[in-house]
């Protein structure tokens, strides 16, 4: 399988402004940051999803927008069919936009309030495409029909359709060019339970159909297992465990993700479950750190935690960054 | 049958019927939009309207008051008066409309720029706004009639600028709430160039507050252009305009000629209320989160 | 079965929006023990908020109560002149909302407004209600509670925020606690915490719960007993083991099987329609367009609410009753 997305070695800091910046100048100390990424590596292959999953802060969003050049990283590699996105800029990177997309979480305020449904999934094949404008139109029908919007929708505006059909609407302008990858940042999780399942169908669906690429960014462990081929753990702006889906929800090493597994409620009140518990809340990304990220919260840990962990192979496929493993 | 299922799902009605709706609702700002509906189709249609030629004396009644021939009376020259404040309406509404809508175009350009580009480019046009308000508005239109001379454009244009600094900060403050908005980013992502991003996506978005700015603008036009014409500064004799007829009519109060004075300045009270009260209720009405200012 | 904390009877709450009247809440009953925790769920727009503004005296216009009684202790809330009201709020019902950090007054230190709570409520002198304020942090585990005390709302995360609103809405020790979605917005960690903290105050102070949410999971992991709401109505209630084990009406099971969940492989079957739009509502079960078991009769007539089980009530004309 041939691979579409390469990450590599990501960086995004954020420096800080203000007299905390002077004060290390004046020391003459490294100019603090929020380490908002640091040093993040994956890659993605045709038809993949790759689940990525991590608490608010853990820096899973601005992976995102780093891969869709929103954000510039501060180093590393971002290599999608085999260019290297990070290098480019202006009308050259415009132009890749054709063929990587972006799904975001909030289905309302990512839509325009002043342009109808057709006029926005219009706007990616004016901008990337040829084609006349009867072939457009034509376009813009078959993909509002393949993600379930009906024809008689298309000439409303956003504040006329429901949230189910807003997040369709999204997905129809993100699809219309026919993109390889799409990054989707947590595209169901202010969505209702009837509609969360029905978008989850839906997206797999394109998937299979077109050979799609995700790139799925999500706190909600539940969708990710259902959706994701494999699945990225990150926590503290680092990825600290990578599986297949099974192997990862069947055998989770890194305490972080057991943990995280562990949390997420059942709906079934006679399950029995491993609970890990972690203590405290997750420290500030601005603090310079010294060993694994999860020290000083981590029941397991040990002395050999003060120096970093490697992210290292232990199964085919299954990379883990923890001592004790 | 994804399609289908999804129908079901309720919509919201559509939003331009049930703005009319509220709109009627709020009597008074109802009225308010008549008032004003009647007095600019009266300036429209004025030759038609107009009961007589504005500038045709009446030999027979100089100074009349009031009364079943002359409505609202005749001045020194026996012209009729109504006649005389519905033309004279065409020139208030000519001036302070092309003031405010040149002002409304260059201002939302200047604070598009500057809310979207930031940077030293930013810097320049806040600090030529804040030269600019740093003025008293009246005082600065007086001295610009005084420099450039006082032509019906030269007036126009006086009242205009002392306007832009409030569009220029206006649009820049919404360009930077719209810019970190979603659907910025979505347009980023879908592909479009920076000067597409700012016009259909950005720009349109600001358009509520600016209405309403420019309704309430409207108002304060109206008043400036009267007051510089009331202190000789605006519209000169032959052209009238409701300020210097109030001018003249204060003049003439001594000779008990009461409504040469009333009836013009009740004209430019009536229109510049109803502005208001039409701009405060599209406030409430398009910006839900300034109700209450 | 000992006498009820909280018992709702018919309860109906009507909205008159500018498209016309919408029933939001119709024909409300429910049951609450003390120490019970009773988890209220269903779609959004299926009234669970609503109630809880009903039990707090909360429904203001263009909603309000068209009828029914809301007993709490004994007493009907619906009746009380709203200075009672207030002081029943205070201190027998206690109140976590959805977004703490919004719940929060911004301008006082988070110390300040528990103390504010114990000196109005429980009339507490100053420096002993800060004191307090300071212990009921330290109970809902926010560490180094002294110094959190001094703190304004925006410079804690998310999670401590919603526990400061549990600690103040334990401040007065009421008997009853109203959780609107209270973990929802919360990463899963903090979301557990919360959940157990939750719990555990329930079983140390024995207040009962009312958790409202649209999350399964945290239902089937905290509550005794649920109670699913449909566009307005209650449609089954049980307790929680027998409605996860076997439920009954069609649409606690389309919620069941319209969830992702981690612990087993599942076919995901999302519910099929919407809730139904309340300004003309069906005069039939407000089901039955959704359901794949409806007949004539689910759409001409409503179905009561009726035990088929003691302790299972179903509204479903496909259940069959208990003579």
């Amino acid at each position: 399988m041939s691979i579409v997305l390469r990450v590599e070695r990501l960086v995004r800091h954020f420096p800080l402004r203000g007299p905390a910046a002077w004060a290390a100048r004046w020391r003459g100390a490294p100019p603090p940051a929020v380490r908002a990424v640091d040093g993040v590596s994956f890659a993605i292959a045709e038809g993949e999803t790759l689940g990525l999953v991590g608490e608010s802060g853990c820096g899973k969003s601005t992976v995102a927008r780093c891969v869709l050049r929103l954000l510039d990283p501060t180093s590393g590699r971002i290599e999608f069919e085999g260019e290297d996105l990070a290098a480019l800029r202006g009308d050259a990177l415009r132009r890749r936009r054709e063929r990587l997309q972006m799904v975001f979480q909030d289905p309302t305020a990512s839509l325009n309030p002043r342009l109808s449904v057709r006029d926005m999934v219009e706007e990616p094949l004016r901008l990337h495409t040829r084609l006349a404008p009867r072939e457009r139109q034509a376009r813009v029908a078959e993909v509002l029909e393949e993600v379930g919007l009906g024809r008689e929708l298309m000439d409303r505006y956003p504040h006329e359709l429901s949230g189910g059909q807003r997040q369709r609407a999204n997905i129809a302008r993100a699809i219309a060019t026919r993109p390889r990858l799409v990054v989707l940042d947590e595209p169901t999780s202010a969505l209702d339970v009837s509609l969360r399942s029905r978008v989850i169908l839906l997206l797999e669906r394109l998937r299979e159909r077109h050979a799609l690429s995700y790139l799925f960014i999500s706190h909600d462990l539940a969708t990710v297992k259902y959706l994701a081929q494999r699945v990225a753990v990150m926590y503290l702006g680092s990825v600290v465990e990578e599986a297949p889906t099974t192997e990862l929800f069947a055998r989770p090493l890194h305490p972080y993700t057991r943990a995280l597994i562990a949390a997420v409620p059942v709906p079934d009140p006679e399950a029995r479950r491993e609970r890990l518990v972690l203590s405290g809340e997750i420290p500030s990304p601005i603090a310079p750190r010294r060993g694994c990220p999860l020290r000083g919260r981590c029941p397991l840990e040990r002395e050999a935690c003060a120096a970093e962990p490697p992210l290292r192979e232990v199964a085919p496929g299954h990379r883990v960054a923890c001592h004790l493993v | 049958m994804e399609a289908a299922a999804d129908i079901a799902e309720a919509a919201p009605p559509a939003r331009g019927a049930r703005f009319w709706r509220r709109l009627r609702r709020n009597r008074l700002s109802f009225a308010a939009l008549w008032v004003l509906a009647a007095i600019a189709l009266a300036a429209l249609l004025a030759p038609w309207v107009a009961p007589f030629d504005p500038n045709l004396p009446d030999p027979e009644a100089p100074l009349a008051p009031p009364g079943w021939r002359h409505l609202l009376g005749t001045d020194l020259y026996g012209r009729d008066q109504l006649s005389r404040i519905i033309h004279a309406g065409r020139v208030n509404l000519l001036i302070a409309g092309g003031a405010t809508l040149g002002a409304l175009v260059l201002g939302a350009v200047l604070g598009a720029v500057a809310g979207y580009r930031g940077g030293w480019l930013d810097q320049v046009v806040m600090r030529a706004t804040d030269s600019i308000m740093a003025f008293p508005a009246f005082v600065l239109a007086m001295g610009i009639t005084a420099a450039i001379g006082n032509s019906l454009l030269n007036v126009a244009i006086a009242i205009g600028v002392t306007q832009v600094p409030s569009y220029v900060r206006l649009v820049r403050g919404e360009m930077l709430r719209v810019r970190e908005m979603e659907y910025a980013e979505a347009a980023r992502t879908v592909g479009n160039p920076d000067r597409r991003i700012v016009l259909v996506h950005l720009l349109p978005n600001c358009i509520p507050p600016l209405i309403v700015q420019a309704t309430l603008a409207m108002g304060y036009a109206i008043l400036t252009l009267a007051a510089l014409s009331y202190l000789g500064l605006g519209i000169r004799p032959p052209q009238s305009e409701w300020g210097q007829m109030t001018a003249e009519g204060a003049s003439e109060i001594v000779t008990g000629a009461w409504w040469l004075f009333l009836f013009p300045g009740l004209a430019i009270v009536v229109t510049v209320l109803a502005f208001n009260l039409l701009g405060d209720a599209l406030r409430d009405l398009l910006d839900p989160r300034m109700r209450g200012l | 079965m000992t006498a009820p904390l909280l018992e709702i009877e018919d309860l109906a709450v009507r909205f008159d929006t500018e498209d016309g009247p919408v029933e939001a809440v119709d024909g409300l009953g429910l049951r609450l023990a003390p120490g019970e925790i009773l988890g209220l769920v269903g779609e959004s727009g299926s009234g669970k908020s609503v109630t809880a503004y009903a039990v707090l005296g909360l429904v203001r216009p263009p909603g309000r109560v068209l009828r029914g009684s809301i007993r709490f202790e004994g007493r009907d809330l619906l009746a009380l002149p709203e200075a009672e009201l207030r002081r029943v709020r205070g201190a027998g019902i206690g109140m976590v909302w959805q977004s703490p950090r919004t719940a929060l007054n911004p301008v006082l230190t988070v110390g300040h407004q528990i103390a504010r709570l114990l000196r109005h409520h429980r009339g507490l002198p100053p420096r002993a209600a800060r004191e307090r304020a300071v212990e009921m942090l330290r109970l809902v585990g926010i560490p180094e509670p002294e110094r959190r005390a001094r703190q304004y709302a925006h410079q804690l995360s998310g999670g401590m925020c919603q526990r400061v609103m549990i600690a103040m809405a334990l401040a007065t020790q009421p008997r009853l606690l109203l959780a609107d979605e209270p973990t929802t917005g919360l990463d899963v960690l903090v979301a557990a915490r919360i959940m157990e903290l939750l719990k555990d105050l329930g079983r140390r102070t024995g207040a009962a719960i009312l958790l409202i949410t649209h999350d399964l999971g945290t239902v089937a992991e905290s509550c005794d007993r649920v109670a699913v709401m449909h566009a307005g109505q209650l449609v089954e209630t049980a307790p929680v083991r027998t409605l996860f084990r076997d439920p009954v009406h069609p649409y606690t099971r389309a919620l069941v099987a319209a969830i992702p969940r981690v612990d087993r492989e599942v076919a995901l079957e999302p519910i099929p329609g919407a809730v139904p739009s309340l300004l003309h509502a069906p005069p039939g079960c407000r089901y039955a367009a959704r359901c794949a078991l409806a007949t004539g009769r689910c759409r001409q007539e409503r179905p009561a609410l009726l035990p088929i089980a003691p302790d299972h009530q179903v509204a479903c004309f496909a259940a069959e009753p208990v003579a």
